[in-house]
């Protein structure tokens, strides 16, 4: 089965093949459309969701952390200032140990008001305790929101997963891609079973207590180990995937890096722009290749370091700003990550995209140029910087 | 599965449960939050009608009631905050400064 649709509706899709207990519904800017179109799939009969309507995502992040607690499985949907106003509520379900899932449409905070796309809205809550996946296109979209449940409510991980796509690019640019039969979806997703649920009448259960400090660590170092342990498990779904779906996925996508010597990493629909880049060069000799990563939470590092082991310049492409004045959060990552190598690559951050402001081919073709002067000069100059801005220095 | 009363300050954090869940109903009896009082209320069991007026007021149910009569309070629950002296139609609990039970 196939069919040509928006990266919001496959979400809705697959919400809807999914059919979870619980949906938390408020619209924002990129993400509407996924509320919407499933609220046309309840008012059809076409799932049994119970559908709440509420005034804000403090409430609807609220309605999935007690419908999961009760026992349920609650889905949820939202982007940039949304998500921000979820702050508060993300450390609980993450810390609850709440397995939602979440389809965040990747959007700028605000201010100024910008309703495009960039990654500051999620990088904002990357240390929340959520699993974050990335998609590039929309037929990644709809796979990582079908994986999500399986990987999430494993009960070793029991952690909430937000399955990101980028707001419009991605959310509104329809695709033609493939869908898996509903039946097996489900097959797939499974039902949600957890050991113990608020209305477990055997048990009843206590959820979200009163946590000092003779305590409040130890239940950390439980949550942190979770977050290690979805490494392993996120493979283990994507090889189950594959068998349903033929479609490949890992921690991150490596493109043309076989031998490569200069490399980007970046995320999400960039990807697509900078693949065009590396071809072109790779007519022309360059040895040019990228990373994509695709799961950002939990972070694979040490996978990334043996992926860029071989490699001598590598740009990092951060698309939020982060204001640590020392680079973009996928920046910090990275280099962090490569610091156990023995030799490193040559390492730069390029802040682009802000606010949706666009990167060509012809952009990424400049920055390979960078990376290779480097190579051949030995000289990394300025690390941290910003592309895409106009400057009197144009 | 581990039981409230079986988990204290020395639980390894490989023995507690995720997200610190209780499997089981009614453990804050476990827990002496009566040392947070700054005012105490004392009950004068001669002037008391048990008109169970002060019991539904009481929000930490610091009360306790056995056949049908209210109980001396329940310190190790009460916050002092004397809602219970206030809603009293009679002479039966006063409150006195400091958080020692009288």
């Amino acid at each position: 089965m196939s069919g040509p649709l928006s990266g919001n509706e496959a979400v809705a899709y697959a919400m809807k093949q999914i059919n979870p207990d619980v949906m938390g519904a408020f619209p924002i800017t990129p993400s509407t459309e996924i509320p919407e179109y499933f609220a046309q799939f309840v008012a059809d009969g076409e799932v049994n969701t119970e559908y709440v309507v509420v005034e804000s995502e403090h409430s609807s992040m609220s309605v999935c952390i007690a419908a999961q607690a009760a026992g349920a499985r609650a889905v949820c949907a939202t982007s940039s200032c949304g998500l921000a106003l979820m702050y508060e509520l993300l450390y609980v379900a993450a810390s609850s140990r709440l397995p939602i899932t979440l389809a965040c449409v990747n959007r700028a905070l605000s201010g100024p008001i910008n309703i495009n796309h960039d990654y500051s809205d999620s990088m904002g809550a990357r240390d929340s305790g959520w699993i974050q996946i990335y998609a590039e296109n929309n037929q990644e979209a709809y796979d990582n929101f079908i994986m999500a449940m399986p990987i999430g409510e494993t009960p070793e991980i029991r952690l909430p997963v937000m399955a990101c796509m980028d707001g419009f690019i991605t959310s509104h640019a329809v695709e033609n891609i493939d869908l898996l039969e509903t039946d097996v979806v489900r097959e797939f997703v499974g039902e949600y079973d957890p050991e113990h649920y608020l209305l477990k009448k055997e048990n009843p259960l206590a959820v979200g207590p009163y946590d000092l400090s003779p305590f409040y660590m130890e239940h950390k170092v439980l949550e942190a180990e979770a977050m290690k342990a979805a490494k392993a498990r996120i493979l283990e779904v994507a090889a189950e995937f594959e068998k349903i779906s033929g479609r490949h996925y890992g921690l991150f996508e490596e493109y043309r890096m076989e031998d490569a010597e200069l490399a980007l990493v970046l995320m999400g629909s960039t990807a697509g722009t900078a693949k065009a880049a590396v071809d072109k060069l790779r007519e022309d000799g360059v040895k040019a290749g990228l990373i994509k990563v695709r799961v950002f939470r939990p972070f694979p590092g040490e996978e990334l370091a043996r992926a860029l082991a071989a490699t001598k310049a590598v740009a990092v492409m951060d698309k939020s700003e982060g204001f640590s004045a020392n680079g973009g959060p996928l920046f910090a990552e990275t280099r962090s990550a490569l610091y156990d190598l023995k030799n490193r690559p040559y390492l730069i951050d390029i802040v682009y995209g802000l606010g949706g402001r666009d990167i060509t081919v012809q952009g990424f073709e400049t920055i390979f140029a960078r990376l290779a002067q480097i190579t051949a000069t030995g000289e990394t100059g300025p690390v941290y910087v910003h592309m895409g801005q106009r400057s009197k220095e144009d | 599965m581990i039981h409230a009363k079986d988990i204290n300050e020395r639980t390894p954090w490989q023995e507690l449960t995720p997200g610190g869940e209780i499997y089981e109903p009614g453990t804050a009896r476990l827990f002496n939050t009566g040392t947070w009082r700054t005012d105490t209320p004392v009950f004068h069991e001669e002037a008391c009608k048990h008109c169970m007026l002060c019991i539904p007021f009481c929000p930490d149910s610091a009360i306790p009631v056995k056949d049908g009569k209210r109980l001396d309070f329940d310190y190790m629950h009460c916050k002092g905050c004397g809602i219970c002296k206030e809603v009293c139609p009679f002479p039966a609990i006063t409150m006195v400064s400091g958080g020692e039970a009288r």
